[in-house]
């Protein structure tokens, strides 16, 4: 069976830092995996990698079977910083991918409107970017990056700036949101991890695969939680991660 | 309480007005070298009132319109144009720079010359008065156009001219319409610049007329007044322009 990303040893380097050093990864159909790792471990380089933003100098990067490249209309992004156009409503702003592609016709704010219900974000449809909350806006964000139904979702950080609360509520919502698509959640907390993902793979700073956590999604939920009380700090995150778990630590 | 906060502007016009009338009275000025506000008041009329203002205005109007149209609409795509490529602003910056700092009074005449006195080398002035400042702020808005926003509209298949359209260009707004109020205003100056050079009907005429062989300086004061109403229509023209560009946009 097609994976619906792969990676193959890809290495990639900015000047002469090297950011990615031989990189394999996996992820399944319907799978949603964690890349955790800390503040300028290549993180937000790899999801660039697989969304094809970004060429490898060495590797291979495929997303269902074939080379990835940007602007497909099975992958879906969600940014950081939400990157929504300041002169659109959110509506518009969530119909954009659609729009590039067949235009802004009726089918397509039908489209957008329906994305935004997915997200409950219906009532913030007619809203400037400018009057959303940092949650609101990465509501929005989310459902653009959901609007073409992609098999592919990479998510980088999208609730990094956002209050605890809110992130939890995130958390708590993203496996139903995602649905049956596969999803490469970017981020360097332990506890969104831990929530969202069914395995969770450890960027070190040297660009490789330094560990990988499997079969959370059999955890229970209040286990998962515990982690929100977990000491900050990568290593003893990933310690704590070990320990919740008892599971396979490759 | 706001409406007092909005006429704010105008009361102190009609402040400066009010010293200005006291003064010439106080002060025994004669009228021919500094008219007092009333008298001025009293000839705009006279002069709207017998036809001379609108036979001299329509020629400005047009000239204004047809040359701040054209220089505008080059400037823009000569700005698109050198803001999406390095190359091309690298070759033609020198010399746009030479251009603008060539004085259009010392154009005048070559341009004179070369279209005749009628109204053509009038919009040529016009023309050329309004291209720099729309070159300048086009090409700098679009070539600093949010990255970020643009590796959104790859990640969503946008084509160049797609994300040209979609992205740039709107993002690119307000540094445009920024050098679009510069520039209509300037094509005030530019028809006024070039009716001196020479011709039978325009404000800049009238101004002549006055201070020549009318010596009516209340007329001229009459005819400046008209002058900066007109520049500061023109300027409102392009602040409604861009609030409805904010509207068609969303």
């Amino acid at each position: 069976m097609t994976s619906a990303l792969e990676l193959r040893r890809v290495s990639l380097s900015f000047g002469t830092r090297r950011v990615l050093d031989g990189t394999s990864l996996t992820l399944e159909s319907g799978e949603c995996v964690a890349l955790l790792g800390a503040n300028g471990s290549g993180k937000t380089t790899l999801l660039r990698v697989a969304a094809g933003l970004l060429q490898p100098y060495t590797g291979e990067v495929l997303v269902a079977g074939t080379p990835a490249q940007a602007g497909r209309a099975d992958v879906g992004i969600a940014f950081q910083d939400s990157r929504l156009l300041s002169w659109r409503s959110a509506a518009r702003n969530v119909a954009l991918p659609l729009e590039v592609g067949h235009g802004l016709t009726t089918a397509v704010r039908a489209s957008a409107a329906t994305a935004l219900r997915r997200v409950n974000g219906l009532a913030l449809a007619d809203r400037a970017p400018a009057e959303l909350s940092g949650g609101e806006r990465q509501r929005v964000a989310l459902a653009r990056a959901l609007v073409r139904d992609p098999a592919l979702l990479l998510l980088d950080e999208p609730f990094a700036a956002l209050d605890a609360p809110t992130r939890n509520q995130f958390c708590a919502e993203l496996p139903e949101l995602i649905g049956d698509a596969a999803a490469l959640l970017v981020t360097h907390d332990v506890a969104e991890a831990l929530l969202v993902s069914d395995r969770v793979l450890l960027l070190t700073a040297a660009g490789e695969i330094g560990g990988e956590w499997k079969g959370l999604r059999s955890l229970p939920a209040n286990q998962r939680r515990g982690a929100l009380l977990a000491p900050r700090g990568l290593s003893q995150q990933a310690e704590l991660l070990a320990a919740l778990s008892g599971m396979e630590h490759a | 309480m706001r409406s007092l906060y909005r006429l704010q502007p105008a009361l102190i016009g009609l402040l400066l007005l009010g010293l200005w009338e006291i003064s010439v009275r106080l002060s025994g000025v004669a009228t021919f070298i500094l008219p007092p506000p009333s008298l001025v008041a009293a000839r705009f009329a006279q002069a709207w009132g017998d036809g001379t203002m609108m036979r001299h205005l329509l020629p400005t109007v047009m000239e204004v319109t047809v040359g701040g149209l054209i220089g505008g609409a080059l400037g823009l795509m000569i700005g698109i144009g050198l803001g999406l490529s390095g190359v091309a602003r690298r070759l033609a910056s020198p010399y746009l720079v030479a251009a603008q700092s060539t004085p259009i009074l010392a154009l005048g005449p070559l341009l004179v010359l070369w279209f005749g006195p009628g109204t053509t080398a009038k919009i040529v002035i016009c023309a050329l008065i309004t291209l720099f400042p729309m070159v300048i702020a086009t090409l700098v808005a679009v070539r600093d156009a949010d990255r970020g926003l643009l590796e959104l509209g790859r990640s969503i298949g946008a084509s160049r001219i797609q994300s040209l359209l979609l992205i740039r260009l709107p993002s690119a707004r307000s540094g445009i319409f920024a050098g679009a109020r510069v520039a209509a205003t300037l094509a005030v100056v530019g028809a006024i610049v070039g009716e001196w050079l020479g011709g039978s009907a325009g404000l800049g005429i009238l101004v002549n007329l006055a201070r020549g062989s009318l010596f009516d300086t209340p007329l001229l004061f009459a005819a400046l007044l008209q002058i900066a109403l007109l520049g500061a229509f023109a300027y409102t023209l392009v602040v409604f322009a861009e609030r409805l560009s904010t509207r068609l946009l969303r």
